[in-house]
C-alpha cells in the first residue's frame, strides 16, 4: 500500500512546487526585477556612502584642502596613492612648508576599503559616486586629483 | 458554403492540373507541399526557442529577450543567422559520413510525423489507416540519430551521454506506447482523422474516459516529457554533469539541427496528446461549428500550444532525476500503472461505463 | 561481489575525468580529478591553487588596520564575518574592550550577512541539481539584504566596515527601518522556498542518503560548520566560545544527526530562521555608546600569539597572528573553513555515482577562495 500512497505522496508535493512558480508566472508584469539599465541613467542614484571613485572636492576659487601630510599615502594597502610635494615658502607666513604638487590616484589598483579617506585629517579627499569607470586605455585610470592651477585653502592645518 | 481553406486546396489543386500534365502536376504537389511543411517546421522551431524563452524569463521574474524586435520577435532569427556563419569543422579521427549524417536522422523522423497531423479537416498530408501506429514508429527514428551521433564524434563523453540519451528514449517509449493504446481502445481506430470524428460526436476522449483517460494523460505528459530528453530528465544535456552530451562535437548548422529536432519533438508530442486527448482541431463544446470561415486549425494551435507551456512549466520548476531513478521510475512505476490502466480501460468500455 | 571476480570475467577501464576548473557546479575554479569506472566514482582528488592570492603572506607587509580588507576577498560571501574576525584578534592582543553599542551591530551585521551567504548557497543548490529558477528567486531577496549594506557601508561584496577598535562610522540612519522591513518580507519568502524546493519529493530523492558522513568522521576530519552540524557534532562556535553580543541573544542551535545532504540541508534553512530571530530580539535595543575606542595611529601588538574563532556561514574561521612587537605582524594564519571541509570529500564521495558528488557539493558549500587564499 505504500507504493500508492508514495506515489500521491509525490504528485502532491510536485503540485506545490508547480503553485509557486505558477504564481510567479501570473504576476510576472509586476514582479519582475529587470532593471533595464543603459536606458535608466537618468533616474537611477547611488546610495550617498556609495565607494565608487576617489575625487578631491575643489570649491569656486580652484582651492583644496589637501596639505601634502601624506597620510593618505601611508594608509594606503598597495600603494595607489603617490603625492609628489615640495617645500615651498608659504606666503602668509613666510616659512617653508609642505606644499602638494600632485596628488596622483591609481584607480586601476585602487580596492576602495576607505583607509585613506578615514585617514585624512583635513578631509580633502571624499567619495564620489561614479560607477561607470571603464575606458580602453589604462593609461587614463591614473588620475591627479589636484586639478592645474589649484592651491590649498588658507588656514587649512593638519 | 465551402470553406475557404478547402477552396484555396481545391483551386490550387485545380490549377495545377490544368496548366501541366498529369504526372507533372502531382509531383509539383509533392513538392509544395514539402516545402510548406520544411517551411513550418523552421518557423515553429524558431519561435517555441523565442517563446522557451520568454516563459523562462516570466517565471524567474524578468522578461526574456525584448530588444531585438518589438517583444524580441526577432531573437530566434538573430541567433539563427549567427549559427549559420560559425564554422563547421571536422574534429580529427571522427567517422566521417556518420558524422554528417547523424543530424539528418532526427529531423527526418521528426519531419515524417509532423507530415500524417490533422491540422483541420482539410490539412492533413496524410491521411492513413494506421495513423497513431505509423507515427509512433517513425518518431523512434530519432533515436538512431542520437546515437550515430554520439558513437561518431569519437569522444567518451559524448558516447556516454548518447548512451544515456538512448537508453532513456527507448524505456520511455513504452510508455508513451501503452498511454496512447488506452486512448485507442477507446476511440476505436487508428486512422487519425477517425479518432478526432469520434471525439466530435462523442465530446473530447479525455472526458469521454474519465479516470482511466485521466490516469493515461499524466502517464503520457511524464513519459513524453522523457522521450524529448527535456528536464526534469535532462541528464543527458545538463551543464552541471560532465561534457554536454551527444551534441558536444557538433557547432553551427549541425548544432542548431539537433537544437531545434528537440523542440519540434516537444511539438510532436504536444500535437499526440491534443490529438487523442483533447480533440484535435475540435473547438471546445462546438462553439465555432457554425462559422465556416474560421480557420479550425487556429484551435489546433492554441491547444498545442497549452500543452507546450505545461512542459515548460515542468522544465523550469523541478530539480533533475538521477540516471537511475529515471529508470526506477520508468520500470517500477509508470510501467505497471499503464498495463493495469489498460485493463481498467478495458473494462469500462466492455461495461459501457463511457460518457 | 570482490575486485577479485571482476577483474577475472570482464574487464573494465578506470578512466580520469577532469571536473573543471571552470565548471559550473565548482562553485569556483576547482579542479577534481575523478577516477570513474562507468558511473562509480573510485577516487576524487582535489587540485588547489587555481585562485591562490598570497594573502597571508601579504599581511606580513601591511599594519594591522591594512590587513581587514584583505580577509574580505578570502570567503566573500561572509566578508563582514571575516572582517570581525580581524578585528577581535587585533583587540584581544591590545586587550581593548569595545562598547556594547559596537558589539551589537556587529552582530546583526553578522547574521545578515549569514542569511545572504545561506540566500545564495540555496539559490546554487537548486540550480546544481536542476532547478534553474531558484537561484532568480534566492538573488532577488538576496538583493534587499546588499541594499541595506550598501546605505551603510557603501559596497555590495567586499565591505570592510568593521576596523581594530569599532566601526569605521556609524550605521545610517535608515539601517533599522530596512533591516525590519527585510526581516518582514523575508518570514513570508522562506515557506515559499520551501514549498519549492523542501518537500519536493524529487530533490529528497536527489540528496536523502547522498554524502553520509558520520560524527567520528566529521571530528577526525576537521569539519566545521553545517556540515559537521548536519552529522551530529554541535561545533558551533556562536554557543561554544561566544564572541560580540552573542552570549545576550537567545537561539536554538541546528543539529541533525542524519548526516546526509538532506540533513545540511536542513541545519542551513534552520539556521536561516534562527538568524532572524537574532536579528529580531537585537534590533529594537540597539544601545547608544561609543563607535570606535581610540587606538594610535600606528597599531603596535605585544610579542606573542594570539588566536580568536567566529563562526562564519560555512564553519569555524580561525585568525592566528604572531607578533614580536613591531607595526606589521610576523606571521598571519587564517584556518579556514573550506580547506578542512574539503578534505572530506574524497572519503565519502567513493563508490557514488557522478550526479550525486554534485549533490553532495552543493551541500557542502565551497567557496573556493577561502580555500585558496
Amino acid at each position: 500500500m505504500s507504493y500508492f500512497s508514495d506515489i500521491y505522496n509525490g504528485i502532491k508535493t510536485l503540485l506545490t512546487g508547480m503553485s509557486v512558480t505558477g504564481g510567479y508566472f501570473i504576476r510576472a508584469r509586476k514582479g519582475s526585477i529587470t532593471q533595464q539599465y543603459p536606458d535608466n541613467r537618468d533616474t537611477l542614484k547611488m546610495f550617498d556612502r556609495f565607494r565608487g571613485e576617489v575625487v578631491m572636492p575643489h570649491d569656486d576659487h580652484n582651492e583644496h584642502h589637501c596639505t601634502g601630510c601624506q597620510k593618505c599615502e601611508i594608509a594606503c594597502p598597495n600603494g595607489s596613492i603617490e603625492i609628489v610635494w615640495d617645500r615651498q615658502v608659504d606666503p602668509e607666513t613666510g616659512k617653508k612648508k609642505k606644499m602638494i604638487d600632485k596628488h596622483i590616484y591609481h584607480l586601476s589598483m585602487c580596492t576602495m576599503c576607505g583607509l585613506c579617506i578615514e585617514a585624512c585629517p583635513t578631509d580633502a579627499i571624499v567619495w564620489a559616486q561614479n560607477y561607470e569607470n571603464s575606458v580602453y586605455d589604462r593609461a587614463l585610470l591614473t588620475k591627479v586629483l589636484n586639478q592645474p592651477g589649484s592651491k590649498v585653502k588658507a588656514g587649512i592645518e593638519d | 458554403m465551402m470553406n475557404i481553406p478547402l477552396n484555396i486546396v481545391s483551386t490550387v489543386h485545380d490549377w495545377l492540373f490544368s496548366i501541366m500534365p498529369e504526372g507533372v502536376a502531382t509531383v509539383t504537389e509533392w513538392i509544395i507541399v514539402a516545402a510548406l511543411y520544411l517551411a513550418l517546421f523552421a518557423v515553429i522551431g524558431l519561435y517555441l526557442v523565442l517563446l522557451e524563452r520568454k516563459v523562462a524569463a516570466w517565471f524567474q521574474l524578468r522578461l526574456g529577450p525584448n530588444r531585438v524586435g518589438p517583444w524580441g520577435i526577432f531573437q530566434t532569427i538573430a541567433d539563427a543567422l549567427k549559427l549559420v556563419s560559425k564554422e563547421i569543422y571536422n574534429p580529427a579521427r571522427v567517422d566521417g559520413f556518420l558524422f554528417k549524417i547523424a543530424p539528418y536522422f532526427v529531423i527526418v523522423g521528426a519531419l515524417i510525423s509532423m507530415s500524417v497531423f490533422p491540422f483541420s479537416k482539410q490539412f492533413q498530408a496524410f491521411d492513413i489507416n494506421i495513423g497513431i501506429f505509423f507515427l509512433f514508429s517513425v518518431s523512434s527514428i530519432g533515436v538512431i540519430g542520437i546515437l550515430l551521433g554520439g558513437w561518431a564524434s569519437n569522444n567518451k563523453f559524448a558516447l556516454i551521454g548518447a548512451m544515456r540519451s538512448g537508453l532513456q528514449t527507448i524505456s520511455y517509449e513504452l510508455s508513451v506506447g501503452l498511454s496512447l493504446l488506452t486512448m485507442v481502445l477507446l476511440a476505436g481506430s487508428l486512422q487519425l482523422s477517425e479518432i478526432i470524428e469520434v471525439q466530435r460526436t462523442g465530446g473530447w476522449l479525455i472526458l469521454q474516459g474519465h479516470i482511466p483517460a485521466i490516469i493515461a494523460f499524466m502517464i503520457f505528459m511524464i513519459a513524453g516529457t522523457a522521450e524529448t530528453n527535456r528536464a526534469p530528465f535532462d541528464l543527458v544535456e545538463a551543464e552541471s554533469e560532465l561534457g554536454a552530451g551527444f551534441h558536444t562535437e557538433y557547432s553551427g548548422m549541425q548544432f542548431a539541427y539537433f537544437f531545434l529536432a528537440e523542440f519540434i519533438n516537444m511539438f510532436i508530442i504536444s500535437s499526440i496528446a491534443v490529438v487523442l486527448f483533447f480533440g484535435g482541431w475540435l473547438s471546445p463544446f462546438g462553439i465555432t461549428e457554425g462559422i465556416t470561415w474560421f480557420p479550425e486549425f487556429l484551435w489546433f494551435f492554441i491547444k498545442v500550444l497549452i500543452i507546450i507551456f505545461l512542459m515548460m512549466w515542468f522544465r523550469w520548476t523541478f530539480p533533475r532525476l538521477r540516471v537511475d531513478q529515471l529508470l526506477t521510475l520508468e520500470w517500477k512505476y509508470l510501467l505497471p500503472l499503464n498495463l493495469v490502466n489498460l485493463v481498467i480501460m478495458a473494462v469500462v468500455i466492455w461495461l459501457n461505463w463511457t460518457f | 561481489m570482490t575486485d577479485q571476480k571482476v577483474k577475472t570475467k570482464m574487464k573494465t577501464e578506470e578512466y580520469f575525468v577532469n571536473m573543471g576548473p571552470q565548471h559550473p557546479a565548482a562553485h569556483g575554479v576547482l579542479r577534481l580529478l575523478l577516477t570513474i569506472d562507468g558511473e562509480i566514482i573510485k577516487n576524487v582528488e582535489p587540485d588547489l591553487g587555481y585562485i591562490h592570492r598570497s594573502i597571508e603572506k601579504m599581511c606580513e607587509r601591511d599594519s594591522y588596520q591594512q590587513i581587514v580588507h584583505l580577509t574580505d576577498r578570502m570567503d566573500y560571501l561572509s566578508s563582514h564575518i571575516n572582517n570581525e574576525a580581524v578585528c577581535l584578534t587585533v583587540e584581544k592582543g591590545l586587550e581593548i574592550e569595545v562598547s556594547d553599542r559596537v558589539k551589537v551591530i556587529r552582530t546583526i551585521i553578522g547574521e545578515l550577512t549569514r542569511l545572504a551567504s545561506h540566500q545564495l548557497w540555496w539559490g546554487v543548490m537548486g540550480m546544481d541539481l536542476g532547478a534553474l529558477t531558484t537561484y532568480f528567486y534566492a538573488f532577488r531577496d538576496r538583493e534587499l539584504i546588499n541594499d541595506i549594506f550598501e546605505e551603510t557601508c557603501g559596497a555590495r561584496l567586499t565591505m570592510n566596515y568593521f576596523v581594530p577598535g569599532g566601526l569605521m562610522y556609524d550605521i545610517h540612519p535608515n539601517f533599522v527601518k530596512r533591516t525590519k522591513e527585510f526581516i518582514a518580507h523575508f518570514k513570508t519568502k522562506l515557506p515559499e522556498y520551501d514549498r519549492l524546493l523542501t518537500g519536493n519529493v524529487i530533490f529528497e530523492k536527489r540528496t536523502k542518503g547522498v554524502g553520509m558522513l558520520t560524527k567520528e568522521d566529521a571530528i577526525a576530519f576537521g569539519a566545521t560548520g553545517p556540515v559537521a552540524r548536519g552529522s551530529g557534532f554541535a561545533s558551533d562556535i556562536r554557543k561554544k566560545d561566544p564572541y560580540s553580543a552573542y552570549d545576550k541573544v537567545d537561539f536554538k542551535e541546528a543539529l541533525f544527526t542524519e548526516g546526509d545532504s538532506y540533513a545540511r540541508y536542513k541545519v542551513r534553512i534552520m539556521e536561516m530562521w534562527e538568524s532572524m530571530s537574532i536579528i529580531d530580539q537585537l534590533i529594537d535595543n540597539i544601545p547608544e555608546g561609543n563607535i570606535k575606542e581610540p587606538t594610535k595611529a600606528v597599531i603596535k601588538l605585544p610579542k606573542g600569539e594570539f588566536y580568536q574563532r567566529v563562526e562564519t556561514a560555512r564553519g569555524e574561521l580561525g585568525v592566528y597572528i604572531n607578533s614580536t612587537g613591531t607595526k606589521n605582524p610576523y606571521r598571519v594564519k587564517f584556518r579556514s573553513p573550506g580547506f578542512s571541509n574539503l578534505s572530506v570529500l574524497n572519503h565519502i564521495s567513493k563508490g557514488v555515482k557522478i550526479a550525486d558528488l554534485v549533490a553532495t557539493m552543493a551541500s557542502f558549500d565551497f567557496v573556493i577562495p577561502d580555500i585558496d587564499r
